[in-house]
């Protein structure tokens, strides 16, 4: 108050500097509003509550009878459970370092003792088709949509898919019981 | 919108109106706007389009009445307005339709913007938020595909929001955000119908900036010739709501052969089955509209730079005006130019085909062909991909070195100088230099 009364006291123009630092101060509080109160409105489409309490699941994979595939649906996205053959567990380490898109052994894929089990989310890593078991030349999935082809170890091998299929955050409960998510 | 206004207020009701609210000058105006007396029927397309909206968002309110936007309840709702509501058959097939005949409509105007250079300068704007409007009919046209929540409805929306999904970093986020959960699922069918009820109406707001941009510098013509005097126009009333209505009732002829006789013939079979998050269809292809955009995204077999060439095709269109460096507007006085883009349209053509057939299927059955790179030489994927590129080289080669390098037939004198002599000598009888005219 004292320097607003010995500036005025002074002359009767306007100092700039403290009508600058009003209106910088003014713009900014609106701009600090305008932001604090946009974030709702941008945040309430992201997921929410109910749909990430869905994220994890149970599955016994003693269902799965050897050389088949059950599709389980996971956070709204199909998770194949694979009970692999010993012919595919065979064909996927051979080409362990074969020249790989997205380079990653076998044996990092599945849980050790455990290869015959290959728990893959089962969106390619395209643009989200669901691939079909059987087709394409590495004898593994192959994209309906735009054709990428993965190995039996859920590779990425050919076509315009990025990387391999996922393998999700999992771990053997019990001798068969696993938990996802 | 411009211009001096020859309305006289005649009555007392009127005179009182015009120093409050002066609409109905507003209305004689537009009514009045002198508009260039060469318009052939390509220049019918804007009434067409605008006819498209009206009754697009006509039609798209009454089915709102009877949708229900959920995902336990969506398919069903569309099987009830086909079997069970008055007449629910009939809104919707022309709802449906009406999307393709909208974009029929918005391609015939956008080339024939292209021929006749309607986007030179002073119309820039123009151009701009036209193709403003054409982005957000695509926006709205796919979020309304999805609606009906079949099998096509929902993988292809997978697909569209995954395309954000090659973005490097925020990619992933971005699509959870436009997803509302980790896949296309009821939150995204509940946003997609708050948003596809919206656009209409942005569009709307932006046909309104499109005709205040249009009525400052006037039509372009055929001849691209400026308007020089009163004598080179006519009141867009009658001339031209006539014309225009004439073009839109044969426009609604073909629209009513497509809705009455083959309502289905430019969706898909599989969208009759409910949305399933397990199973991919088959053959999984976009509407027809978005097809040469599709191709150009397959052509390239890296998922980030199959989606930016397919932005940069859109972005192409926006900065035509900036890669055109000819003075000379309409391609009637440009022989050469004339060439390049007929042969333009039929690559979008060729593009729309490739994007209709799967990446490996043989172009020409019976043909072996051979491997180039990864794929053989007889395969749709290798046309699409020298297809994209005569699309790209088109907007980045041909257009800004064609500019420089032609030589242009001389335009005439003004609009009305091939009209009045005879039309033969339209060409010879004009004045040389035209690269001294807009």
């Amino acid at each position: 108050m004292a320097e607003s009364v010995a500036g005025s006291s002074a002359d009767h123009s306007p100092d700039p500097s403290r009508r600058d630092f009003i209106h910088i101060a003014v713009v900014a509080a609106a701009a600090g509003g305008v932001a604090a109160i946009a974030w709702p409105f941008v945040d309430q489409m992201n997921p929410s509550s109910d749909t990430l309490a869905l994220s994890s699941i149970e599955y016994d994979v003693a269902k799965v009878p050897l050389g088949q595939q059950v599709t389980v649906l996971y956070r709204k996205q199909p998770l194949f459970v694979r009970h692999r053959t010993p012919a595919e567990i065979a064909k996927a380490v051979a080409d362990d370092h074969a020249d790989l898109r997205d380079p990653a052994t076998d044996a990092s894929r599945v849980k050790p003792g455990k290869d015959e089990w290959l728990i893959l989310i089962g969106v390619c890593t395209h643009l989200g088709c669901t691939p079909t078991f059987g087709g394409g030349e590495w004898g593994g999935w192959f994209c309906p949509c735009h054709g990428s082809q993965y190995d039996t170890s859920g590779r990425i091998r050919k076509g315009p898919a990025p990387k391999n299929l996922a393998v999700p955050d999992y771990k053997f409960e019990t001798g068969t019981k696993i938990k996802v998510g | 919108m411009s211009g001096p206004s020859s309305y006289e207020p005649k009555t007392a009701i009127e005179r009182w109106l015009d120093v409050r609210l002066p609409i109905v000058r507003f209305g004689v105006d537009l009514m009045d706007f002198p508009t260039p007396k060469n318009l052939n029927y390509w220049w019918t397309f804007g009434g067409i389009l605008a006819f498209c909206l009206i009754e697009q968002i006509v039609t798209g309110i009454i089915l709102g009445m009877h949708y229900n936007a959920s995902g336990d309840g969506a398919f069903n709702s569309v099987q009830a307005i086909m079997r069970e509501v008055n007449y629910g058959w009939l809104i919707r097939y022309i709802h449906a339709n009406g999307a393709s005949m909208f974009f029929v409509a918005v391609y015939i105007h956008m080339f024939r913007g292209v021929y006749y250079g309607s986007y030179k300068a002073p119309r820039e704007l123009l151009w701009l938020i036209g193709c403003a409007i054409y982005l957000t009919m695509m926006a709205t046209a796919f979020m309304g595909y999805v609606l009906p929540w079949g099998q096509m409805s929902f993988w292809g929306a997978k697909v569209i929001t995954n395309l954000f999904g090659a973005l490097p970093v925020i990619g992933p986020s971005l699509t959870t955000w436009l997803w509302g959960g980790f896949t296309v699922d009821a939150p995204t069918l509940n946003r997609f119908y708050s948003l596809h009820y919206l656009l209409p109406f942005v569009i709307a707001g932006l046909v309104g900036l499109h005709i205040w941009a249009l009525h400052v510098p006037g039509n372009s013509n055929p001849t691209g010739v400026n308007v020089k005097d009163k004598s080179d126009t006519v009141p867009f009333h009658p001339y031209y709501t006539v014309k225009d209505g004439f073009a839109v009732s044969v426009f609604v002829i073909m629209f009513a052969l497509f809705v009455f006789f083959m309502p289905e013939a430019l969706g898909h079979v599989d969208n009759n089955i409910p949305a399933n998050p397990l199973v991919t269809p088959a053959h999984i292809v976009p509407e027809w509209y978005f097809l040469p955009y599709y191709a150009i995204l397959r052509a390239v077999p890296d998922k980030l730079t199959g989606v930016l060439l397919m932005g940069a095709a859109i972005a192409c269109i926006f900065a035509l005006p900036w890669l055109d460096t000819s003075r000379v507007r309409s391609m009637r006085y440009r022989p050469q130019a004339k060439l390049y883009f007929f042969i333009f349209v039929f690559d979008c053509l060729l593009l729309g085909l490739c994007g209709a057939h799967e990446p490996d299927e043989p172009f020409i059955r019976g043909v072996s062909g051979f491997m180039l790179g990864d794929s053989n030489i007889n395969s749709y994927v290798w046309v699409s991909r020298v297809a994209a590129f005569y699309y790209f080289a088109y907007f980045v080669l041909i257009t800004p070195i064609l500019g420089l390098r032609e030589t242009p037939l001389p335009a005439p004198e003004s609009i009305s100088s091939p009209v009045l002599s005879h039309p033969a000598a339209a060409h010879s009888g004009a004045v040389a230099a035209p690269e001294k005219k807009g």
